[in-house]
């Protein structure tokens, strides 16, 4: 490892931007995504949905599909064993309605047969009689007292008494004398906000490729980012042992942590256990949007006071989520990020969630955080303009550093946060001059970022080619970063090192590939397990030289004796030693098992130029840059590449983007035309400018980087929207027709 | 479901009217098939009229152009003749979805589709084109004004097919345009729309118009008062004003997950004003 | 139910299939040629990740009935590299990260190669709105544009 003049690391291939390993596979069109596979025997299957947002399930009769000719197989909830455990048993209820449907596009049935055609026929032949129940969609209406319920009896031992039954969680958070502390205050700004669910808008929809032998074995193939995760939750719904299920992870079109979950695989294997043929199933892209996992929707109102030097005395929020109609705990992350990203004496978030008749919430990068910090960096822009305060200034004076005790409980460690802050305050953007109609919006934003479990195994070949074996399925182009830290850490090009992705029958258990935690953990693991390869080498090393293994070292790529007593030998690189490792002992191998912690917080602050055509309400993006920490940008183009995707969904969530339901609780856009997620046309270039403060909990620095992204472009973008018409807005998405209604009544 | 691909008109309106069960045209797909794949259609019958004679054309004829009913967006927006002669017209027609929909799209098959919002349509009716029709008692003409009689509703009795539209030659001093309003840039169902085609004098008056708003009624809508606000004027703002205010007026579109009743009012007549004055000039007007 | 016999050339290549009369031409490719390269993202003409060439024209191939291939050209992201020789535009994208998940690279490839074939120096501009009908969802539309360009600059040299 070489050091520059200040002892600090010199990276010689972490921070490099080499091709990605899936690369030619992607551009040929030959990868292999969860839809593209096929098997001998095959069976389409298919999924009957609810018309219904609530209803009884009165009578299922099945009896005219299974005659159908071609029909070889159909399911309904009868043929899942019930679960005790309450998060199995929701899942398991909403992959297959179980007496009661919960929303518009709820599983009910399912068939396999031996074409599309035939399957689509027996799903129409399927009787179900359903005895439909009040419904509701919005969730300060299923707070109130007279909402129709959605289930009873879920409500956390966190509910006080007496709350109507919707109400699930509550939560709360923060420290310091509230009152006080707005005493204290020159300006106080109260305001309220609605942001509309949305949806991760993955192109590739849900698929999966399931069979099961007679034996009870199972195999599956899937899009998933986490087949670990997959193989738990299938292998109990399915009642069968974990070692019996063997789950492969496909290549995946898009997750944002909307795959993380499972909708139709269990249904795959229990048609495939029932027809004793392999079954195929794929989602239509309605499906996807009526019967996967969008974010939650929010009501929040928030209260800040803040000196006229810009200086916030006190903060408060409440938060009412809703993740649908299973209970749902993303309301915790969100009340825990709202005011992450300050240094205040005196905080509280409280949150609640609340179910309504909509499909069950799923991650969608940075779960729960985008729409508290919307609300917040409202508020505090709001303030800004009315005490005429240079927004960033604001922030710089009230942003946490190192040593802050957060609003959600921790104290922070190195964060960089100020160095986002100043890097923007130096951009050229902040000071381009904007023309009519025009406004420039700022938000900060944060992400806690996360470990967990994960394991790695690292094989030194023969030829001196070295392969890396981790559990994590590819999002963002991960498997070049962990090639590179394999080859940083064994000192051996990036070209001989090649990161696999492995099946739940090759390796240890890997959580699910979220919380930005895959270049941070299985880096990690990387490292560790490259370390370990190392130890065995230079012991190998030690035993070619006759020396003592405590006297050799690892230096560039090649065993040295470690210092001038140990004996004058000339290096032994990893392919001499490799070479000979079948006579030295056999094969060679490091690996590592942990539960990773010490992920580092990555702050990022968006800047963003609009303009609003005051005559229709359109906007416009002029200008975008995105300001993140990286901790260490292993490959720097795709930590640009996270930036810059996750700010795109950010503005759309923010200018057009929502799941519509009309009054009779049904969803109205369940395609890509009316759900508007940004095309080409619609977007600038995307400026990513990365800081680098290292996270110690990393050896190189590493910090999570995916989802942050997502959390600063709503107020970014609604900040700007706002300054550019002179209406405060309070509303996601700020689609022209609500510009439009702000401007007329602004008058 | 069978598929048939006649060589004659004739053929392909003996077909639709023989046809007891569903029948429908393909040209283009672009609305059929995803009909097909909702299950809003179930089609005994799909008449593909790709392969007949002249229905790929596009021909000069009497100063305009004969558009062949299988002409794609894409081929039409390629022509510079018909560029050239009616703007408006390809505006319209090369509006309707992305890249890969104008390969496929065709101006009568967005027609005939009948969808209040059809993007060809407002400029068609505002050059006061004429689709020739075929069927199984012959061949007729028809304003395009008339063909849209409701959204998915349109005037062709059973086995009759448009085969193509008649684009009138331009009078001198004339110009068109049109503009829509989406919420992308690209890549949506308009929420409402103008086409505007002017006639001026010499002295840059307006002699003739037409003002024709989509998306913001059951059909496309012909809206005579908008026309009169600008005769004999020079597009000044009253004009223009009262242009706007006419064609709110003549709104009455619906509350849907694209608009509001009272942002496609307020828009089509915003569309409207901006549509004349690119169409004063290309005119050759001066404001 | 008669099915269709079509006879057809795909990548250069002359192909023949049977399909069902309502079988698009995306199901044929992907169920019966094993040509999986075309994705289906939406099945509506929404996304652009089943796009192909048909006699030229890029086209949803979602939206294009199986039937009407016959004697027709048909041009997928499987016919862009010839051996194991990248088409530029395939390297660019490789060499500008202009992929994450991949998923809608190949229906974008297809597309923008159509316009450097009608359009070998196009704006940025042009670029976005040719490809307004190829959604992604992971890049945010940066790196595509760049690699393209890139792309068109090498091609226009060569």
């Amino acid at each position: 490892m070489a050091l520059d003049p200040t002892g600090k690391r010199i990276f010689k291939v972490v921070g490099t931007r080499p091709p990605r390993p899936d690369g030619i596979d992607k551009v040929t069109g030959r990868a292999l995504y969860g839809a593209d596979v096929s098997a001998p025997g095959m069976l389409v299957g298919r999924i009957l949905r609810s018309p219904h947002p609530h209803a009884t399930i009165v009578a299922i009769d099945t009896s005219a599909a299974l005659a159908l000719a071609g029909v070889k197989a159909v399911v309904t909830a009868a043929d899942f064993a019930p679960q005790t455990d309450p998060t199995l048993r929701d899942i398991q209820d909403n992959c297959m309605a179980r007496g009661t449907v919960l929303y518009d596009g709820h599983a009910v049935a399912a068939v396999a047969a031996t074409t599309a055609a035939i399957a689509r026929a027996a799903l129409k032949l399927i009787k179900v009689t359903y005895a439909p129940l009040p419904h509701v969609t919005d969730v300060d209406a299923a707070m109130r007292a007279d909402a129709p319920v959605v289930q009873a009896g879920r409500a956390l031992e966190s509910v006080p008494a007496g709350m109507p039954d919707n109400v699930t969680h509550r939560c709360e958070f923060g420290h310091g004398d509230l009152d006080a502390a707005f005493g204290g205050a020159d300006l106080i700004v109260a305001r309220s906000f609605t942001t509309a669910a949305t949806h991760q808008g993955y192109i590739e929809p849900h698929a999966c490729l399931a069979s099961m032998t007679g034996d009870g074995k199972g195999d599956l193939w899937c899009c998933t980012q986490g087949q670990f995760n997959v193989r738990t939750i299938c292998a109990a719904l399915l009642g069968i042992e974990a070692s019996q299920l063997r789950v492969t992870a496909s290549e995946i079109g898009g997750g944002f942590g909307g795959k993380t979950n499972v909708f139709i695989e269990p249904v795959a294997l229990a048609l495939a256990r029932k027809s004793g043929r392999p079954v195929k199933i794929v989602m239509a892209r309605d499906e996807v949007f009526r019967a996967t996992g969008p974010t939650v929707s929010s009501s929040i109102d928030v209260k800040i006071g803040m000196t006229k030097s810009g200086r916030i005395t006190a903060a408060e929020a409440d938060l009412r989520y809703s993740g649908g109609a299973f209970p749902c705990l993303t309301i915790e992350m969100g009340a825990q990020a709202a005011f992450a990203a300050y240094d205040l004496a005196a905080v509280r978030t409280i949150g609640w969630n609340v179910l309504t008749n909509r499909p069950k919430e799923a991650a969608y990068r940075a779960p729960g955080a985008p729409q508290a910090i919307y609300a917040v960096e409202s508020v505090i822009d709001e303030a800004c303009q009315k005490l005429g305060l240079d927004p960033l200034e604001v922030r710089l004076i009230n942003a946490a550093k190192k040593g802050t005790k957060s609003s959600y409980g921790p104290t922070f460690d190195d964060i960089g946060l100020l160095a986002t802050l100043n890097a923007a305050k130096a951009h050229p953007h902040y000071r381009a001059p904007l023309g009519p109609h025009q406004g420039r919006g700022l938000s900060a934003g944060f992400w806690f970022n996360f470990g967990g479990n994960t394991c790695v195994s690292l094989n030194v070949n023969t030829d001196g080619t070295v392969g890396v074996t981790e559990g994590n399925p590819d999002i963002g182009g991960s498997r070049a970063a962990i090639s590179q830290m394999a080859a940083e850490e064994l000192g051996i090009p990036y070209a001989q090192v090649r990161t696999m992705i492995a099946d739940t029958a090759s390796l240890g258990y890997n959580d699910v590939t979220d919380g930005s935690r895959v270049t941070f953990a299985v880096g990690l693991a990387t490292i560790k397990a490259a370390q370990d390869a190392t130890r065995k080498m230079c012991a190998r090393a030690a035993r070619i030289w006759g020396i003592d293994p405590e006297a050799v070292e690892w230096v560039d790529g090649a065993a040295v004796p470690a210092g001038p007593n140990a004996g004058k030998f000339p290096p032994l690189t990893l392919a001499e030693i490799a070479a000979v490792s079948f006579q030295t002992g056999g094969p060679i191998a490091g690996h590592h098992e942990f539960n990773a912690d010490g992920a580092g917080v990555s702050f990022g602050v968006h800047l963003c130029d609009v303009e609003v055509d005051p005559e229709t309400g359109a906007t416009k993006v002029l200008r975008y840059t995105v300001f993140q920490d990286a901790g260490r940008a292993v490959h720097p183009a795709y930590v640009e590449g996270q930036m810059q995707g996750g700010a795109v969904q950010g503005i759309g969530w923010a200018l057009n983007e929502e799941y519509i339901y009309g009054p009779d609780g049904r969803l109205q856009n369940a395609g890509f035309l009316d759900y508007r997620v940004p095309v080409a046309s619609d977007l600038p270039m995307i400026e990513a400018v990365i800081l680098e403060i290292p996270n110690p909990g990393h050896p190189y620095g590493v910090r999570g980087v995916g989802e942050t992204p997502i959390v600063p472009p709503l107020a970014a973008v609604s900040n700007a929207v706002s300054r550019a018409i002179g209406v405060r807005m309070n509303r996601l998405p700020m689609s022209p027709p609500r510009v439009l209604a702000a401007l007329g009544a602004k008058g | 479901m069978r598929y048939a691909k006649p060589e004659t008109a004739t053929d392909a309106a003996r077909l639709l009217a023989a046809e007891p069960g569903v029948a429908r045209v393909l040209a283009g797909g672009t609305d059929l098939l995803v009909q097909l794949k909702a299950g809003l259609v179930e089609p005994d019958l799909i008449v593909d009229i790709k392969h007949i004679a002249g229905l790929r054309d596009i021909t000069p004829e009497a100063g305009g152009f004969r558009i062949g009913a299988a002409v794609s967006g894409a081929q039409l927006g390629e022509h510079a003749g018909v560029r050239a002669l009616w703007p408006g017209v390809v505006e319209g027609v090369t509006l309707i979805g992305s890249t890969q929909v104008q390969g496929r799209a065709t101006m009568a098959g967005n027609l005939c589709n009948g969808s209040p919002a059809a993007d060809s349509v407002p400029a068609l009716v505002a050059a006061g084109a004429v689709a020739q029709i075929a069927g199984p008692d012959g061949a007729r003409d028809c304003p395009v004004l008339e063909i849209p009689l409701g959204p998915g509703r349109i005037a062709l009795a059973k086995g009759e097919i448009i085969i193509s539209i008649l684009l009138p030659a331009r009078p001198a001093r004339s110009g068109d345009a049109y503009l829509r309003f989406t919420p992308r840039s690209e890549m949506d169902i308009g929420v409402a729309s103008a086409a505007v085609a002017l006639t001026l004098d010499d002295g840059g008056r307006v002699v003739a118009a037409r003002v024709v708003l989509g998306a913001v009624a059951p059909t496309v809508r012909l809206v005579a008062p908008a026309a009169e606000a600008l005769i004999g004027t020079r597009l000044e703002d009253g004009a223009l004003a009262a242009l706007a205010a006419a064609c709110s007026a003549a709104c009455s579109p619906i509350d849907d997950k694209r608009g509001t009743i009272a942002f496609r009012t307020e828009v089509a007549g915003v569309l409207a004003r901006r549509a004349a004055v690119i169409a004063y000039h290309r005119a050759g007007g001066r404001k | 139910m008669k099915t269709i016999h079509v006879a057809t050339t795909v990548n250069g290549d002359a192909v023949e299939f049977i399909c069902a009369p309502e079988e698009s031409l995306l199901d044929v490719l992907r169920n019966r040629l094993g040509l999986t390269g075309a994705k289906e993202g939406c099945g509506s003409g929404d996304c652009g990740a089943c796009s192909i060439t048909l006699d030229g024209r890029l086209v949803c191939s979602c939206l294009v009935l199986a039937a009407e291939a016959e004697g027709a050209e048909i041009g997928t992201i499987e016919g862009l590299a010839i051996g194991d020789a990248l088409h530029p535009l395939q390297q660019a994208f490789i060499d500008h990260a202009a992929l994450q998940c991949g998923i809608c690279t190949p229906g974008i490839l297809v597309a923008a190669k159509a316009l450097l074939e009608r359009n070998p120096d196009p704006t940025d501009t042009e670029i976005r709105y040719w490809l307004a009908g190829n959604l992604c969802r992971c890049t945010g539309y940066d790196k595509i544009i760049r690699a393209v360009q890139d792309a068109a600059k090498k091609m226009r040299a060569a």
